[in-house]
């Protein structure tokens, strides 16, 4: 099964409202997907020039503080840290590969979640609503976000398995579906020089929609070759900086409602998940139609 | 539990009204088996739940306020249920008997195996329509997806809009009259002639789905009657096996 989630924002005076809308609608699918959740949220607040690292630390604990410091040394530039729970923002003006490579070299047991100018990302084994709690979700603001709750049927629940997955800066994407061909198309990505971490099926979209990124598709674009290349059933959410897309395999055999107003543009695995949205008796609802891409632009 | 709410309708006619935001699913459908035959039925707060008025086997008059969730008025041999709203996939699956009515849209699957009973749509409904249908009738006002009437075996289909792509794959008995455009026809169904006994079959679907359903546009002496082509119609899969 799992769930789908996201809500744009178009109205920006309902940007501080941002969890409050995503908790409810993500918490509703947890029947779809009680072993793992994930969110990606999108805001402003990183300083021109800076990117916002979303780390994770191992279980039994990180010096963030200490790596912090270090990293700032050894790349001359200070940087901030927001801690929560095993998880870590740390936001720094250097450029995204010097820190990777800073950051493998003096924290390994470090994950990177995700990396970009307005992207954050939380995701961890457990359902919505504790993954939620422990992230302090319901608090945070932003003008788009998309989650997903996960029953895993193709790889291990873990949370490097769980969605959204980041295949990019300020890239992420979250499935409710099954590739079939995703070997196949793996080892063409990896023969290309592609990297994966791990033999999850969604994560072998994520990384071909970043692929055709890199070699000069537009989103929408790269979204439709999904369509060529991909065998499976599959709905897919996927938001960058700007973006926030959805699009039905051929035969629709995964749910997905759209609602619509002048303030946000929402969507859900279930409308259920959409019903506690203000406005939502008065939006325009519909279902996309099968190998359509759906986008809005953030203006 | 909360206890039902009732409201005088007619001195001899009283509505039981049942709200999803008091009572679960399971509650709901219990007090609707419980309630004498003839009720009047109103659910309130419905907000996407699923399997709302499923499994029943007497006369009940339900109405359901706003949207209903996946299942709506499946399994049931007796109810007659409206909804105020639109509903998720596989409304009324497996229907038996009874008219379910819809004033919104449909998603996918909707009258999935009906055996008999009625299920009309005000709005669209969604891909697969009608899949496997064994006897009822299904009426949609407006437009049905991709691979409506898949594999029906009995009843019939009346689409006031358009059909989406492969109509009737692998029909068996069911007839499908469309008012608007066929995208494309699925494998082993084609166009047929319409005839007198087609004209009075959908002018008869026509006066039980009643003037408000929006087939006002439906002439049913100018509609495309899609029927099997039965070539790959075998209900014997063991026929004419070696083994």
């Amino acid at each position: 099964m799992c769930g789908i989630v996201g809500i744009h924002l178009k109205d920006p005076s309902l940007e501080p409202r941002l969890g409050e809308f995503l908790v409810p609608m993500i918490e509703d699918l947890t029947g779809r997907g009680p072993d793992s959740a994930g969110l990606a949220l999108y805001d402003r607040s990183v300083p021109d020039g800076s990117l916002r690292w979303s780390l994770r630390g191992p279980d039994t604990g990180c010096d963030w503080s200490a790596v912090a410091t270090r990293l700032g040394e050894d790349i001359g530039q200070p940087a901030d840290i927001k801690v929560t729970a095993d998880a870590c923002l740390l936001t720094v003006k250097a450029p995204a590969e010097q820190v990777r490579a800073r950051l493998g070299e003096i924290a390994p047991q470090i994950t990177v979640v995700g990396v970009g100018e307005s992207m954050t990302m939380y995701k961890d084994v457990g359902t919505a609503r504790q993954v939620c709690d422990r992230y302090g979700i319901e608090l945070a603001g932003g003008y788009q976000g998309v989650g997903h709750t996960r029953m895993a049927t193709e790889s291990a629940v873990t949370t490097r398995h769980s969605h959204p997955f980041s295949p990019a800066p300020d890239l992420a994407l979250v499935h409710n579906g099954s590739f079939s061909n995703h070997a196949t198309i793996r080892r063409r990505l990896e023969d290309r020089g592609v990297g994966f971490e791990t033999d999850n099926d969604s994560e072998v979209a994520a990384r071909y929609i970043g692929d055709r990124l890199d070699l000069g598709d537009s989103l929408d674009d790269a979204m439709r070759m999904v369509l060529k290349e991909f065998d499976g059933f599959f709905t897919l959410l996927v938001a960058s900086r700007d973006e926030f897309a959805v699009m039905r395999d051929a035969f629709a055999c995964k749910p997905l409602v759209v609602a619509e107003t002048d303030a946000y543009v929402a969507v859900a695995s279930e409308y259920h998940a959409l019903a506690t949205l203000p406005g939502i008796d008065g939006a325009r609802v519909f279902e996309p139609q099968p190998e359509e891409v759906h986008s809005w632009v953030k203006t | 539990m909360g206890e039902d709410v009732t409201q005088v309708l007619h001195p001899s006619v009283t509505e039981v009204v049942l709200s999803c935001r008091e009572l679960t699913t399971r509650q709901i459908n219990g007090r609707l088996r419980e309630l004498p035959e003839g009720s009047v039925v109103r659910i309130t707060e419905a907000r996407g739940t699923h399997n709302l008025a499923v499994g029943l086997r007497h006369r009940l008059d339900i109405t359901i306020e706003g949207n209903a969730g996946y299942y709506t008025a499946g399994l049931s041999d007796g109810p007659d249920v409206t909804v105020e709203g639109s509903v998720g996939w596989g409304l009324a699956e497996n229907l038996m008997r009874g008219v379910v009515r819809v004033r919104g849209n449909a998603s996918e699957s909707a009258a999935a195996t009906a055996h008999g009973g009625t299920v009309i749509v005000h709005g669209d409904a969604s891909s697969r329509a009608g899949i496997s249908l064994k006897g009822g009738t299904l009426a949609v006002a407006g437009d049905v997806g991709h691979m409506s009437g898949f594999m029906a075996q009995a009843g019939t289909i009346l689409v006031g809009g358009d059909a989406g792509h492969a109509l009737g794959d692998s029909l068996y008995e069911t007839v499908i009259y469309v008012g608007g455009k066929v995208r494309s026809l699925g494998s082993d169904s084609r166009v047929e002639d319409l005839t007198e006994a087609d004209v009075r079959r959908v002018r008869g679907i026509l006066d039980i789905a009643g003037r408000d359903a929006g087939f006002d546009h439906v002439d049913p002496e100018n509609i495309t009657r899609v029927a099997s082509a039965k070539q790959l119609y075998n209900f014997d899969a063991l026929k004419d096996q070696r083994y």
